[in-house]
């Protein structure tokens, strides 16, 4: 049985296959390992700055008094954002998907699918020489008429560069890319179940409304979870727009500071122990962006089953 | 067979209770009307006449809508209004952003803006620009180079990894552990701020090159952090698509796996893969907060990205506007800002621009 | 070229399930083999073991015997590689490298494996392997065309082309006919009849008229339930599996009064 021809074959293709394999399966494995050093990295340059003196600290405070600030600005912005994006935006995913006409939909989508691509220092920029200066009328008048809200609380900001005007750059921010995510899910509706509600005589709404919007539901949360997650992470934007300071509830007046615009602002400039707290706040923004898109993996995967996407 | 119905045009009994097509420009026209009256006595100005021109009309069209059509009808008018609302009010910012980099950044483009960097501008050249002594001086050329460098270095070392990385979760993976693993961790560093990205960066070659070690490849490390998850998925759906029919066939005419990915799978996908790689690129190319964190920022033009801080777009905008080279005048950092960024929209659309034309272009006809 | 096939105590497994049970079957060389029987019987199944096609599906293995003229398939250090370039195969439906012209999808087996030949050569091979296949005066002043813009039976027989440029022992072909219009099948069953004189030729089919037309042996498979393996019930001359056969299952069957 040891003369059989078939096992003569060349042991150099084998090497290749071989080779290429390891390759691929390193590549792969890179990525873990990556991620690893990441985590590990943070967490061992975080330390120091959870046990320093508050007085090596910035602003004399002990670290969790200051990320305490810094967590409750970033959710702030964030929440600010995703109130003003989220109706606009399925808003404007539905004109272009199921209102507009069939031409103009289609350029739509693709601007919008640009308008996602712009850097976000651009915006940032747009909202320090263009919007601040434009909302100082309207916190005036806020401030004003409102002011006995905690959130509206005069005098307002001279320069508008505010946690509100911050909130809305990040709202405009977002809006292409929660925009561009839930028309593709809004497009992916059958067309039957679509054809089914009108055939009963629905209107255009009621057929959205059965048809369309419990079909896209899952995609919509994923969709603005990503937003939020974009919000949460976005430095340039923060770090340009809000004239920073320590955590205060009104909204038009300058003061709150995010994470990540803190890190940016602070880093090229800090050393010793500080440094260490701007790592330490950069693992607690990636803990926060981390459990954003698990909610909203589990969210997705919990209605899956029910969406009747299949 | 003689027609018997006479046809009526205006009033069918398919038409009956419904409002004639004019009737919400004729709502419209009465709410511009009565909201311009109503700010004439309380002080006029354009916005407030829109909004309350707005909310007028959405709502009178649903009343004349309830009470001739019914609330069915009424709803939907209502939804319509909503949408085409969003839409308008989602496209005033939009625009917004688009007129000010074009209308700034033309007015602060000149050809020598492309070919020259910030050596030399000074605060006192700013105030003779912003007095009219003379004109706009200083230019990206140092941040062109940078961005060029830093993103093909990013590229270089993120597409290698991320396309084997696709090929092992296709091709080799199979469902199992360390597939699934890899799978979820993608996931993960999709969502990784991109500032702590460049944490990670500056922290490693901190550890490998000594504290506060700043150079272009630091700043390409933290961009691939980004990158690669991106050229990851897009791939790894390109071969995914690939028919299984392809391989095996390549299988039995005797070829090896490794020369039937190469050879047939990937040329099979290679449109949609460039295509997925030049979208990551366009996204990490506009990528601030990493790069301010791990390449630093400088005036003149350095093209070595292993030593010494390298400009780049994002972070030239960035500067221009945050610390304007004359603190007393800051006209002129702003309109180099807006020119730069005029620079960067246009890299980041003709990129985007470009992977269309690649993934429509070079697509295989796997026609049936 | 062509060798015979002989199978011993053949199992086919998808991980713990038991696909194709105990195939014992002698296929001479230069006939045509052909394998029917009721859908999910396993006979494709089958077919993919005879040149290790079946390991590309994950879990898939076997137990038991392929002897190539005396050489084991699954003997230990064999490579699949080596088996399939000596057993070629052909697909259900037509598959052309839609990224390469006609003529590359030809010279695929060889390129793709990196082989250097001339020109001369390479033309050579282009040609008998597409005269061989009777597509010769079809495509010959469009070989630098892409093979997807072929009619479906003459991708198919581009297909068969490719084949044969690798001078295989022995093709397979599953189900090869089931994808195209009648006058493509007539020309790929006139087709197999050709090939016969060079080569050893298995094919499955759904189609029993097919069978009788192309075949000199005919092998029945049959599955006893969902779930239960499938088994070769009855091997012999095709005239004698259509006109007379031994056992009950396969009368039925070919008479038409099931499957």
């Amino acid at each position: 049985m040891s003369s059989n021809a078939l096992t003569d074959s060349g042991s150099a293709g084998r090497a290749g296959d071989k080779i290429f394999s390891t390759a691929a399966m390193v590549a792969g494995s890179l990525i873990l390992f990556v991620l690893f050093c990441v985590a590990v990295f943070l967490v061992k340059e975080s330390i120091p700055a959870l046990t320093a003196d508050p007085a090596d600290l910035k602003g004399g405070v002990s670290f969790f008094a200051h990320i305490g600030a810094l967590i409750v600005g970033t959710l702030i912005a964030a929440a600010i954002a995703l109130l003003l994006a989220t109706p606009v935006a399925v808003g404007v995913a539905l004109f272009i998907s199921h209102y507009a006409p069939r031409r103009l939909a289609q350029g739509l989508g693709y601007i919008v699918d640009l308008l996602a691509a712009i850097p976000s220092v651009i915006y940032g920029a747009w909202g320090v020489t263009v919007l601040a200066p434009a909302l100082v009328p309207p916190y005036v008048w806020l401030a004003e008429n409102a002011g006995w809200i905690p959130l509206f609380t005069g005098p307002a900001s001279a320069t508008g560069k505010t946690m509100l005007t911050a909130g809305v750059v990040l709202a405009v921010m977002i809006m292409p890319i929660v925009t561009s995510l839930s028309r593709e899910i809004f497009l992916q509706t059958p067309k039957l179940h679509e054809e089914a509600a009108l055939a009963l005589g629905a209107t255009r709404w009621e057929m959205v409304r059965v048809a369309v919007l419990p079909f896209a539901r899952p995609g919509i949360v994923s969709a603005v979870m990503l937003g939020l997650g974009r919000a949460l992470g976005e430095t340039m934007a923060i770090a340009l727009v809000l004239s920073s300071g320590p955590m205060i509830a009104s909204l038009i007046q300058s003061g709150n500071q995010t994470i990540a615009a803190e890190i940016a602002l602070a880093f090229p400039e800090s050393s010793g122990v500080q440094t260490n707290a701007l790592f330490a706040a950069g693992l607690v923004l990636f803990v926060i962006t981390l459990a954003v898109n698990m909610v909203a993996r589990w969210i997705v995967a919990r209605h899956k089953e029910f969406s009747g996407a299949n | 067979m003689t027609v018997t119905t006479e046809i009526r045009s205006s009033r069918s009994a398919l038409t009956r209770n419904k409002l004639p097509n004019w009737a919400p420009w004729a709502v419209a026209a009465g709410a511009l009307v009565v909201s311009a009256a109503v700010l004439s006595l309380a002080g006029f100005n354009v916005w407030g006449w829109a909004v309350l021109a707005a909310v007028l009309f959405v709502a009178a069209n649903w009343a004349v809508s309830f009470a001739v059509e019914g609330a069915r009808k009424a709803t939907d008018r209502f939804a319509t209004s909503l949408m085409f609302g969003a839409f308008i009010v989602a496209m005033v910012p939009l625009v917004s952003v688009i007129w000010t980099v074009l209308t700034n950044g033309i007015a602060g483009f000149s050809l020598d803006f492309l070919t020259s960097d910030m050596q030399g501008v000074r605060g006192r050249v700013d105030n003779a620009t912003a007095a009219g002594e003379s004109p706009l001086m200083g230019g990206i050329a140092h941040a062109l180079t940078g961005t060029f460098l830093i993103t093909l270095w990013a590229s270089i070392i993120s597409i290698p990894i991320g396309l084997l990385t696709a090929i092992y979760l296709v091709e080799y993976g199979q469902g199992g552990r360390l597939a699934r693993a890899i799978t979820f961790f993608v996931d993960v560093m999709t969502g990784i701020p991109s500032i702590v990205a460049g944490l990670f960066a500056a922290g490693l070659f901190a550890l490998i090159a000594g504290p506060g070690f700043k150079a272009g490849i630091v700043g390409a490390v933290a961009l691939s952090v980004l990158m690669i998850p991106v050229v990851v998925r897009s791939s790894e759906e390109m071969l995914k698509i690939v028919p299984n029919e392809l391989r095996e066939a390549s299988y039995a005419l005797g070829v090896r796996k490794w020369r039937t990915i190469v050879k047939v799978v990937i040329p099979t996908a290679i449109s949609g893969i460039a295509s997925g790689v030049t979208i990551a690129i366009a996204r990490v190319i506009g990528e601030t907060a990493p790069l301010i964190v791990t390449a630093g920022f400088v005036t003149r033009m350095n093209t070595n990205v292993f030593s010494d801080w390298m400009a780049s777009l994002p972070a030239f905008i960035y500067y221009q506007i945050l610390n304007p080279t004359s603190p007393t005048n800051p006209e002129p950092s702003t309109l180099r800002a807006w020119a730069a960024a005029l620079v960067l929209i246009i890299l980041v659309m003709l990129l985007n621009l470009g992977a269309r034309l690649i993934a429509r272009i070079f697509a295989p006809k796997i026609g049936r | 070229m062509s060798k015979r096939i002989d199978v011993a105590d053949l199992n086919v497994y998808y991980g713990n399930f038991l696909a194709v049970e105990d195939v014992n079957i002698n296929i001479d060389a230069k006939t045509v083999t052909a394998f029917i029987g009721p859908s999910g019987c396993g006979k494709s199944t089958f077919l993919r073991t005879l040149n290790r096609m079946h390991e590309v599906i994950p879990g898939a293995r076997v137990e038991g015997k392929v002897m190539l003229d005396g050489d084991n398939l699954y003997g230990s250090g064999v490579d699949p590689v080596t088996v399939r370039s000596q057993i070629g195969m052909v697909f259900q439906r037509p598959n052309p490298f839609p990224t390469m012209s006609i003529r590359d999808n030809v010279l695929a087996g060889i390129k793709l494996n990196n082989k250097r030949i001339s020109k001369s050569d390479a033309d050579g091979i282009v040609e008998s392997s597409l005269q061989g296949a009777n597509l010769w005066n079809e495509v010959k002043d469009r070989l630098d065309k892409p093979g997807s813009g072929l009619s479906g039976g003459q991708q198919q027989r581009l297909c068969i082309a490719r084949t044969i440029a690798v001078k295989p022992e022995v093709i397979l072909m599953d189900e090869p006919c089931s994808a195209l219009d009648p006058i493509s099948t007539l020309a790929i069953e006139d087709l197999i009849n050709e090939l016969k004189n060079d080569y050893t030729v298995v094919i499955v089919t759904h189609n029993m008229q097919q069978a009788a037309r192309v075949s000199d042996k005919t092998a029945f498979f049959n599955i006893a339930g969902t779930g239960k393996p499938g088994k070769l019930i009855e091997y012999a001359e095709t005239a004698t599996i259509f006109s007379n056969p031994s056992v009950k299952a396969t009368e039925d069957y070919v008479s038409g009064r099931f499957g």
